[in-house]
């Protein structure tokens, strides 16, 4: 009976419908930091202006991390040649390409590499026993600025969807988690089962000018204001076959949209590449379907540990252990379905 | 792009400023290209380059000169390209001399000209020649072009390249061997520069720089090689091609200048001369063609088609010269048409201080940017300079449309024209500026349609009924007819041309820009056509148009060998078929059809008749590439390195610290820092360098308005090197003041291992960053302050471009003063560096004899020593 | 929605579908179960070209009831393949935003502030100064006796955004007028 859930990399079709999951690639090697994929999202999503107007002080980021108002951020960051020599050694160590360094369960391991058609490079968190013998990349720099556009990850074991009471947070058919709008009441429960720190509540407060600039000219519309938003993965878009708004501007394909598995593919595929030209500190993120959170509908090719980046080297869904606690306490069950039923009726009353 | 095999971006940060059109690099990328950036910062550009090399700003000559001695003493230059294609087997008259033989200068230097007499720098003549040009194939004589451009360029080593642009000479080796590793018949290499070699009072030499070089490599014409000029407004190309430019007529055809120019004749005779190859030849039926577009029936050959209604120059009168005419009093009325001077242009103060000098002004844009509003907003008024009770000067802001609301053409950086079809129609009273001339055009006419004075006739013969739709917007394919071309009479008598040979002499044919014609030819509009780019060819030649006659590279027939075979199968692009007997391939040949490669031109034929099977260069007046430039140039035949206007580093290449002919503004307000050697240099011992942002719009009249994009890049910085901050104190993300002569700027702190010292001229050099995109004022929804006002107006005598890459500065941390308090700040800088409007304006470096023009007592130099720092405040 | 209806309510939809735990279909509201692009009913889809920089992206104008209410990269341009930069995804907002000036505005000399002003009432200024300016300065000949037939007293700076037509048109106009200084950001 418990069978419905999803399992790792997997995620069941509740929907019935002919459709693949999908999910982005996002090659971070090639990504020019032009912040196109910011600015098509929030014109395509209608996402208001984000930040006071000041410098965020890092580099020229100035849009800080992903919240109700950044559906896509793009971070930059400045290394020089030790980092860069310690994210080489550190991606030549990595085994299973896009593991996180902490590993899963050897039984689940064999089948995920099976999963995403991966060479076996050994188990995770453990040395390459045969060493590949990478030729030095000749053009080793003495310095990089390193950027990389963030997003909503599209979990197979989504925290924010298993919280959420009112069933506003919902799995569509092509495998995405989506808030809709007209049912959230902005109860603010996703925000804390988003290991990622995603998913935000959209307030007032978060759209503020300088002091001196309350000129209301240039004060946009707010929609959605109180409840909680993320990326759709421009839900809208995928029901007329057409591509997410960030991955159609991307100027040097550096965001790609595809069926998640195919993307999988390709990242596995680019990182090898990379590998065998010498570029050793390539490795993917959120392919490992044994990791926290199930794998991600959003695998990333990182050029340095996540951390760098800011993303959390292992992700865990809090909701994780919740099908176990089901199969041992069912009145547990019943009560997280009471509590649904109440904020559902709750929100309906709004 | 894409087939590149090597990518040389220099003088342009692409990644940023054109993030779309770098995908062709990524893509280039991919399949195994290289890409090389040299620039004084480390950009998002050199973030996804193999390799960046950090370039003391303004020093490219040196780095491309020793390229170019590297390739001929190493023997790596292409020999059959060169031989046949360029005029390197041209040999030079006997009086000319470079500035090996005459300490810095090259021969016909003239004082009163402020620059050169080219005189001395022609081919020599053999009257035997076909072209009656004296040759020789084996490129040995002494004055052969091959052989001057060898000695010119033997000073230019790696070891110069170490001491003058700060490169060291492991990074010039890494640089020289994939250049000539990717520059063979199997392979090419492109060179991509943008405002970082335009906008320095050497501009168009750094680019000439670029263009021997590839000439000599034989990377000109083919795929994957090139020039490409990255420019920066969406038809900046376009306004030259038609141009908003004082010294041009459409086409490239020049303003007529008076005492030059005075009768057609006059003008045919100095501009087209008829013993040339080449389509130039033709220039007589351009003009004709444009004056018959412009007066119709007014012009006739009677009256040598009106030509006498064009008014005359009588030296520049660009922008620059414009405002000092402001401070003089002498310009009443000022448009500005999408543009923003008060941020945009060099020395912003003095362009502020200009405009309050007007009677009027008409601002046309889409938001009330900084130029609409400095009489109420400015730093000036801020400072106490102006005050707005006592400004004169009328304002009209004029609401524009946008590129949605109106239909019409851009032309965009490789000449391909684009139609955009009109979406919406503008709201309010916005209007396009289509309809905003011709309605002035018919108000003008209007109140002049009695007068009997002749200075009003060109007004009232010129052509000017354009149908107009409901709301009043003229149809713009109407005026593209105009500028395609059409006949006047005969049969055909109003039918578009097909192509620019069909303009003739006789007034036959009316034709607004000669090298569009073919953009409307049949009467289709041929910028609207929109085959989707993966239903045709990498050429995609069903996109668009491009000029002239919508060919995609220039002098293609040199990707063909001498016998008209392509250089090697993987560079094909056009090639000789023997059997149709003409040219074929996936470009439309940029030659004439039927020539064969054989061909040779006869004597006694001139204009395009005369260009041989091997003169792939159509527009030159030999048809072939030039590597030394006898005319054409004002400053000298070859990029020669002089330093930029105030710099602190000592020219060691030559005895003459900047280019003499560069074009100098003496003004209060536009005074220069001492350069290296002179007392006073080490007040501004710093150079900046001011760019863009991908993030922002020029001077932000389209970005700083918009919440999007203002959010993505909130404030105006600087970027200064790790050693930089540490021997100033600056502050991380604290606040920093720049200062120049002209005035003082504060900026938030980026410190960052992005920017490095460089070491040039014995000395190390800080080169501090800054975006120009902020203003002061109001209105935006971010504001900041000008990198331009710390700019003078040193400018390219060229084109008359101003310097703004590598200029003097101070630096310190903090805020800078408010009030009257920041003039007081300026000047004190100023006089501690006993600046008078004099500074920096003497051409030559050294005193000379006016013979011989050699130095008359060499000069020992004497370094100022290093500072240790400027923290008088 | 207007009525209540227990059959709708999720957490019946749940229970009798695969969707046990409510995280799909059964939740699904009817707007996300009809959910279309807000494009698609667009009066109107023009193509055009990007303003901002000469790369020249191609773009696609999504029109309703005469306004624009959405811009994109227009896939079918062998120059930019449907890409866009920051700037050019920003098109629709230079567009629309609120803070655009849509209206004449005036200052009078030593005014410290504009007026609106009519449209009709401006260009017949402008025309007036224009000629005005025109006399002002006007030069039958130079310093030498050569004629040169023209005006110094009247400025262009612009031409690199605007469209060729428009440049083509402002270079007839100002010729005929005698009026030599025109420039534009080709120099800057």
């Amino acid at each position: 009976m418990f069978d419905f859930r999803e399992k790792p990399g997997q995620l069941i079709d509740a929907h019935g419908q002919d459709t693949e999951r999908k999910g982005f690639f996002t090659d971070t090697s090639i990504c020019i930091g032009c912040k196109a994929c910011e600015v098509a999202c929030k014109e395509w999503n209608e996402v208001p202006m984000d930040g006071n107007l000041e410098l965020l002080e890092s580099s020229y980021d100035n849009t800080g991390d992903l919240g109700a108002n950044t559906w896509r951020h793009v971070a930059f960051i400045e290394q020089d040649e030790q980092q860069i020599e310690k994210a080489r050694d550190s991606g030549q160590k990595l085994v299973s390409l896009g593991m996180p360094s902490i590993g899963a369960p050897e039984a689940r391991q064999k089948e995920s590499a099976k999963h995403i058609g991966m060479p076996e490079f050994g188990s995770p968190g453990t040395r390459i026993k045969e060493k590949v013998d990478n030729p030095p990349n000749p053009d080793t720099p003495e310095f990089r600025w390193l950027m990389s556009s963030d997003v909503c990850k599209h979990c197979t074991f989504a925290g924010c969807l298993d919280v959420c009471p009112t069933g506003a947070l919902y799995r569509t058919e092509y495998g995405t988690v989506v808030v809709q709008d007209d049912i959230c009441n902005g109860c603010g429960t996703c925000v804390a089962g988003c290991p990622f720190g995603v998913i935000e509540r959209r307030d007032t407060g978060t759209i503020h000018t300088k002091p001196d600039r309350v000129d209301s000219r240039y004060a946009m519309d707010v929609k959605n204001e109180g409840t909680a938003n993320k990326c759709t993965l421009c839900y809208d878009r995928l029901v007329d076959d057409q591509q997410p708004a960030c991955a159609q501007t991307c100027p040097t394909t550096s965001i790609k949209f595809g069926n998640q598995s195919e993307m999988v593919e390709s990242a596995v595929e680019r990182v090898t590449t990379m590998h065998a030209q010498g570029s050793t500190e390539a490795r993917l993120y959120g392919a490992n379907p044994n990791d926290g959170v199930g794998g991600i509908g959003s695998v990333f090719l990182l050029l340095d540990e996540p951390e760098v980046y800011g993303l959390p080297p292992d992700p865990q869904v809090p909701t994780k252990d919740l099908p176990h606690m089901y199969k041992k306490v069912g009145i547990a069950a019943a009560g997280m379905l009471a509590a649904a039923a109440t904020a559902f009726v709750g929100a309906r009353k709004k | 792009m894409a087939n590149a095999d090597l990518i040389l971006i220099q003088g342009s940060n692409m990644a940023e400023c054109h993030p779309v059109g770098f995908q062709w690099v990524t893509e280039a990328k991919q399949r195994g290209a290289k890409v090389i950036h040299v620039d004084p910062r480390f950009t998002r550009t050199s973030a996804v380059a193999d390799k960046h090399i950090t370039i003391r700003a303004g020093s490219d000559i040196v780095l491309l000169g020793a390229l170019i001695n590297h390739m001929i003493e190493n023997d790596l230059w292409f020999k059959d390209y060169v031989t046949h294609y360029t005029n390197a087997a041209h040999i030079i008259s006997e009086g000319f001399a470079g500035p090996e033989d005459l300490d810095g200068l090259f021969s016909g230097y003239d004082d009163e000209l402020q620059g050169y007499n080219n005189e001395t720098w022609q081919y020599e003549e053999d009257p035997d020649a076909a072209d009656g040009i004296a040759k020789d194939m084996t490129l040995q004589h002494p004055r052969s072009v091959f052989q001057i451009l060898r000695r010119h360029y033997s000073r230019y080593t790696p070891e110069a390249v170490e001491d003058m642009a700060g490169i060291s000479q492991k990074d010039f080796k890494y640089l020289a061997d994939a250049f000539a590793e990717n520059s063979t018949r199997d392979r090419t290499t492109c060179i991509a520069y943008a405002l970082g070699w335009t906008q320095h009072s050497m501009g168009a030499q750094f680019i000439r720089t670029s263009a021997v070089l590839q000439l000599l490599m034989g990377n000109m014409g083919r795929p994957g090689g090139g020039i490409m000029a990255l420019r920066g407004h969406a038809t900046i190309q376009g306004s030259t091609d038609i141009p908003t430019l004082f010294n041009l007529l459409p086409g490239y055809l020049p303003f007529p200048v008076a005492g030059k120019h005075d009768t057609l004749q006059d003008y045919f005779d100095e501009s087209f001369p008829q013993d040339q190859k080449g389509f130039w030849h033709n220039g007589d039926a351009y003009m004709i063609s444009l004056l018959k577009a412009w007066f119709g029936d007014a012009a006739t050959a009677e009256n040598d088609y009106a030509y006498h209604y064009l008014p005359r120059l009588t030296g520049a009168h660009g922008t620059y010269q414009t405002l000092m005419r402001m401070f003089d009093k002498g310009v009443d009325g000022y448009f500005v048409l999408g543009q923003n001077p008060a941020v945009g242009s060099a020395n912003g103060r003095m362009q502020r201080m200009g405009m309050a000098n007007l009677k009027w002004m008409v601002v046309r844009d889409f938001q009330q940017i900084e130029t609409a509003t400095w009489w109420r907003d400015g730093p000036e008024i801020q400072s106490g300079e102006l005050k707005t009770e006592e400004i004169d000067t009328e304002v009209f802001f004029m609401p524009a449309a946008n590129h949605t609301e109106k239909a019409g053409t851009f032309t965009q950086t490789q000449r391909l024209v684009q139609w955009r079809h009109q979406a919406v129609t503008p709201p309010g009273d916005a209007r396009s500026e289509l309809e905003f001339f011709h309605d002035l055009g018919k108000r003008l006419r209007e109140r002049l349609q009695d007068s009997t004075d002749p200075r009003d006739r060109p007004l009232l013969d010129m052509t000017w009924d354009y149908p107009v739709d409901e709301h009043g917007e003229p149809d713009a394919e109407a005026v593209m007819k105009e500028i395609n071309g059409f006949y006047t009479t005969g049969p055909d008598a109003g039918k578009p041309l097909d192509n620019f040979n069909q303009m003739k002499t006789d007034g036959s044919t009316a034709g607004g820009c000669w090298i569009y014609a073919g953009v409307y030819a049949g009467g289709v509009n041929r910028a609207a056509l929109r085959v989707p780019g993966d239903k045709q060819d990498e050429m995609a030649q069903k996109w668009a148009w491009a000029w002239p006659a919508n060919r995609r590279i220039l002098y293609n027939r040199a990707s063909a060998d001498l016998d008209g075979k392509p250089w090697s199968e993987r560079k094909k692009l056009v090639w000789w078929d023997e059997d149709a007997t003409k040219w074929v391939g996936h470009d439309t040949p940029d030659f004439p059809i039927d020539r064969a490669p054989n061909a040779k031109s006869e004597k006694g034929v001139f204009g395009p008749d005369a260009l041989s099977g091997d003169d792939p260069f159509i527009m030159q007046t030999d048809g072939k590439g030039w590597l030394f430039a006898p005319m054409g140039m004002k400053d000298g035949p070859l990029p020669t390195h002089y330093e930029p206007a105030e710099s602190p580093v000592s020219n060691t290449m030559y005895p003459q610290q900047e280019s003499p002919s560069r074009l100098l503004i003496t003004a209060e307000g536009n005074q220069l820092a001492p350069a290296s050697g002179n007392p006073g240099s080490e007040v501004y011992p710093h150079v900046f360098t001011t760019y863009r942002l991908t993030e922002h719009h020029t001077a932000g009249g389209m970005s700083r308005f918009l919440p999007y994009l203002s959010e993505l890049q909130p404030e105006m910085f600087c970027e200064v090197s790790e050693e930089l901050a540490e021997e100033y104190g600056l502050e991380s993300y604290g606040w920093a003041t720049i200062i120049s002569p002209r005035g003082a700027i504060e900026a938030r702190v980026l410190v960052t291992q992005r920017m490095k010292p460089v070491r040039a001229g014995g000395k190390t050099i800080h080169q501090i960053g800054l975006p120009y995109h902020w203003g002061v004022g109001k209105e935006a929804l971010i504001t900041g302050d000008g990198a331009n006002d710390l700019l003078g107006m040193t400018l390219d005598p060229n084109v008359f471009i101003q310097s703004a890459k590598a200029v003097a500065c101070a630096i310190q941390p903090g805020r800078r003063p408010r009030g009257e308090a920041l003039v007081e700040f300026v000047n004190e800088y100023r006089e501690r560096a006993g600046i008078t409007e004099m500074t920096g304006q003497s051409r030559l470096t050294y005193e000379r004899d006016p013979e011989t023009m050699e130095i008359a007592e060499p000069p020992t130099l004497s370094e100022p020593e290093h500072h240790e720092g400027d923290k008088l405040v | 929605m207007s009525r209540f209806s227990m059959l709708g309510w999720p957490v019946f939809r749940q229970t009798k579908s695969k969707d046990k735990y409510g995280r799909g279909p059964s939740v699904e509201s009817p707007k996300y179960e009809n959910m279309r692009p807000r494009t698609e009913d667009a009066d109107d889809v023009v193509q055009s070209v990007c303003p901002y920089c000469a790369v020249g992206c191609g773009q696609r104008i999504y029109v309703k009831d005469n306004e624009v209410i959405h811009i994109e990269g227009d896939p079918d341009s062998p120059i930019s393949r449907g890409r866009l930069c920051p700037k050019g995804a920003a098109s629709e907002q230079l567009v629309n935003t609120p803070s655009r000036q849509k209206t004449v505005l005036y200052r009078a000399p030593r005014a410290t502030d504009w007026e609106e002003i009519e449209l009709e009432k401006a260009m017949d200024m402008i025309a007036d100064r224009f000629l005005e300016a025109r006399e002002n300065h006007w030069e039958d000949y130079d310093e030498e006796g050569t004629p040169v037939n023209r005006t110094m007293g009247i400025a262009s700076l612009g031409g690199a955004t605007i469209d060729n037509e428009e440049n083509y048109l402002i270079k007839k106009l100002f010729s005929a007028a005698g009026a030599v200084q025109i420039e534009n950001q080709a120099r800057i």
